[in-house]
């Protein structure tokens, strides 16, 4: 009875400080950033840091514009979204819906494998042919362009969206969709009047989660986006926030350095608000029910 | 004047068969009540008249169900022109996630493009032909979750209507409703029957022998009897009929 109750408040202790470790690690983190990223804005001022357009730490007059950063980060993850989302979207509900259990097997085999692809072999693969096939085909001098960190960054989300659209559809009452089909309603409008509605507030999760796939991704862009400070152009090499940070944590020092924490520092801020942005619909889809 | 007739009508969900060789007219403008003990076949033999069984896969259907005499299931039957024609309504009330209005707008969508006021007399015209259009009309934006289970069950009854169907098939309305909700249902579908053929699954008797003209028992996939509500209740023909509405089994 007594070594029950011991071991009963040991394993308690255990998980409470688990639990606490977790709170503990993302705060001590998140301190962390904003002490280190705090100075160096301070020392640029915040417009001229968030934007600025020219990139030039190492210059006698060295300047801390990050714009370009920012601009590349937020037009390459729309452009992931805009081709990603529908792809997505459509195979989730072809997973859900439509296809035969042993054709719905398979995607699904297919989907978690890409979900599992580690993202440096994303980059490489589309480095080695990606980036030449767009080269060729818009007929550029080089290939490493936003357009080809667009299309494998639109790739890397499929298997997030496509995995929790599917659920959500998967999830939509029986009951909603007999009802429609009842009203003499054809399968693609019940899917599209009725599942899909339904479903929104999951979706939505879904793509929420793929921005922040798009956003925080950096190895694979690194290989594939050409990693140059310009203000982006579809076709033209840019350089984003992630891409800045890893490329320049290796040597920079002094208040380089300082500003690349700073980087650091917005690019936590975009994905707190993307996670807040999630919750918000996680909660609002829960309230509803 | 017989709506519906089916004629040695089987079922088979894979290799099990729910139905057997089924006989039965269901006439116009009557309220005709099925019941039977669970798993009988009732549900199945009532989706099989809007054609929701085809929704199933592996359903397999012999003999022959005809509709104002066009057989249902010939090739090149459209089952969407059907449901139109032969409206359901289910056990658990199943609105939309979406306005009232919205509900009651989305079947007449599919079939047709109305005006804005004509659509909006239609919606109420169904909402009145289900009896809620007094409690609902200063809320028909509001969603229909918001709507108590019996209010719930007339929307459905209503959106059932907005198609305008000749025959509604309902699968124990009531069911999942208390008794004065189920009340209104009840009167409700006294009214309908002037105007739609009303087939009903219940398990309550009394229910069947107070709304219905028509009776026919169902056990274990077959049909066992048929006929005047009045007569299988007073004077069932076969000795199975009479165990069961005297609740000696089922
Ligand atoms: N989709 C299905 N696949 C296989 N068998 C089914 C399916 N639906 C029903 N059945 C079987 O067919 C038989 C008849 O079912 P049905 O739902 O028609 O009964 P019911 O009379 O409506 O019963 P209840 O009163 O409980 O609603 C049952 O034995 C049931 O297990
Ligand atoms: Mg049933």
């Amino acid at each position: 009875m007594k070594t029950k109750t011991i071991i009963e408040q040991t394993m308690k202790t255990t998980f409470f400080l688990c639990g606490m470790l977790t709170i503990v690690i993302t705060f001590g983190i998140a301190v962390y950033m904003v002490i280190s990223g705090i100075p160096a804005i301070r020392e640029i001022g915040l417009s001229d840091f968030l934007f600025g357009q020219v990139w030039n730490p190492t210059g006698a007059e060295p300047q801390f514009g990050i714009l370009p950063f920012i601009l590349t980060s937020v037009y390459a993850t729309l452009g992931a979204i805009a081709i990603g989302v529908p792809i997505g979207l459509a195979t989730a509900i072809f997973l859900a819906k439509v296809a035969p259990p042993k054709v719905a097997a398979a995607v699904n085999t297919a989907v978690e494998l890409l979900a599992g692809i580690p993202s440096v072999v994303y980059g490489f693969v589309g480095m080695i042919v990606l980036v030449p096939l767009v080269m060729n085909v818009f007929n550029l001098r080089n290939g490493a362009t936003l357009f080809s960190a667009i299309l494998v960054l639109s790739i890397m989300i499929l298997p997030g969206i496509i995995n929790v659209s599917r659920t959500a559809l998967a999830a939509v009452p029986r009951e909603y969709e007999e009802a429609s089909y009842a009203l003499g309603a054809t399968k693609v409008e019940t899917i599209c009047k009725v599942s899909v509605p339904a479903a929104k507030s999951g979706i939505a999760a879904g793509i929420v989660l793929g921005i922040g796939r798009a956003v925080g991704e950096t190895m694979a862009v690194i290989l594939v986006a050409g990693n140059v400070a310009n203000m982006p152009e579809l076709f033209g090499s840019v350089r984003s926030l992630t891409m800045a940070i890893a490329g320049e944590m290796s040597y920079a020092t002094g208040f380089h350095r300082n500003v690349l924490f700073s980087i650091g520092l917005v690019l936590f801020v975009f994905i707190l608000l993307i996670n807040l942005t999630l919750n918000l619909i996680l909660k609002r889809g829960g309230a509803k029910r | 004047m017989n709506i519906i007739r089916t004629k040695d009508l089987s079922l088979f969900y894979g290799s099990f068969q729910a139905l057997r060789d089924i006989n039965l007219n269901i006439p116009e403008r009557e309220i005709t009540a099925l019941i039977g003990p669970s798993g009988c076949g009732k549900s199945t033999f009532l989706r099989t008249l809007n054609r929701m069984n085809d929704l199933i896969p592996g359903v397999k259907i012999t003999g022959q169900i005809t509709c104002h005499g066009e057989d249902i299931y010939a090739h090149g039957t459209d089952p969407i022109a059907l449901r139109k024609q032969v409206g359901m309504v289910f056990q658990k009330p199943n609105p939309f996630p979406m306005s009232i209005f919205d509900n009651i707008a989305y079947g007449p969508k599919l079939h047709e493009s109305l005006s804005k006021p004509d659509m909006a007399d239609l919606v109420e015209r169904s909402l009145r032909g289900a009896a809620l259009w007094d409690e609902v009309k200063d809320r028909l934006k509001k969603s229909a979750l918001s709507l108590s289970g019996g209010q719930q069950q007339r929307l459905c009854i209503a959106r059932a209507l907005s198609v305008s169907p000749d025959v509604l098939l309902m699968d124990e309305p009531t069911s999942a409703l208390d008794p004065a909700s189920t009340m209104k249902i009840e009167e409700l579908m006294g009214r309908l029957k002037q105007n739609y053929t009303v087939v009903i699954v219940t398990h309550n008797m009394q229910q069947a022998a107070r709304i219905s003209d028509r009776t026919a028992f169902f056990l274990t996939g077959d049909l066992v009897e048929t006929g005047r509500t009045d007569e299988v209740f007073s004077m069932p023909r076969d000795k199975r009929t009479e165990d069961y509405i005297t609740g000696r089994f089922g």
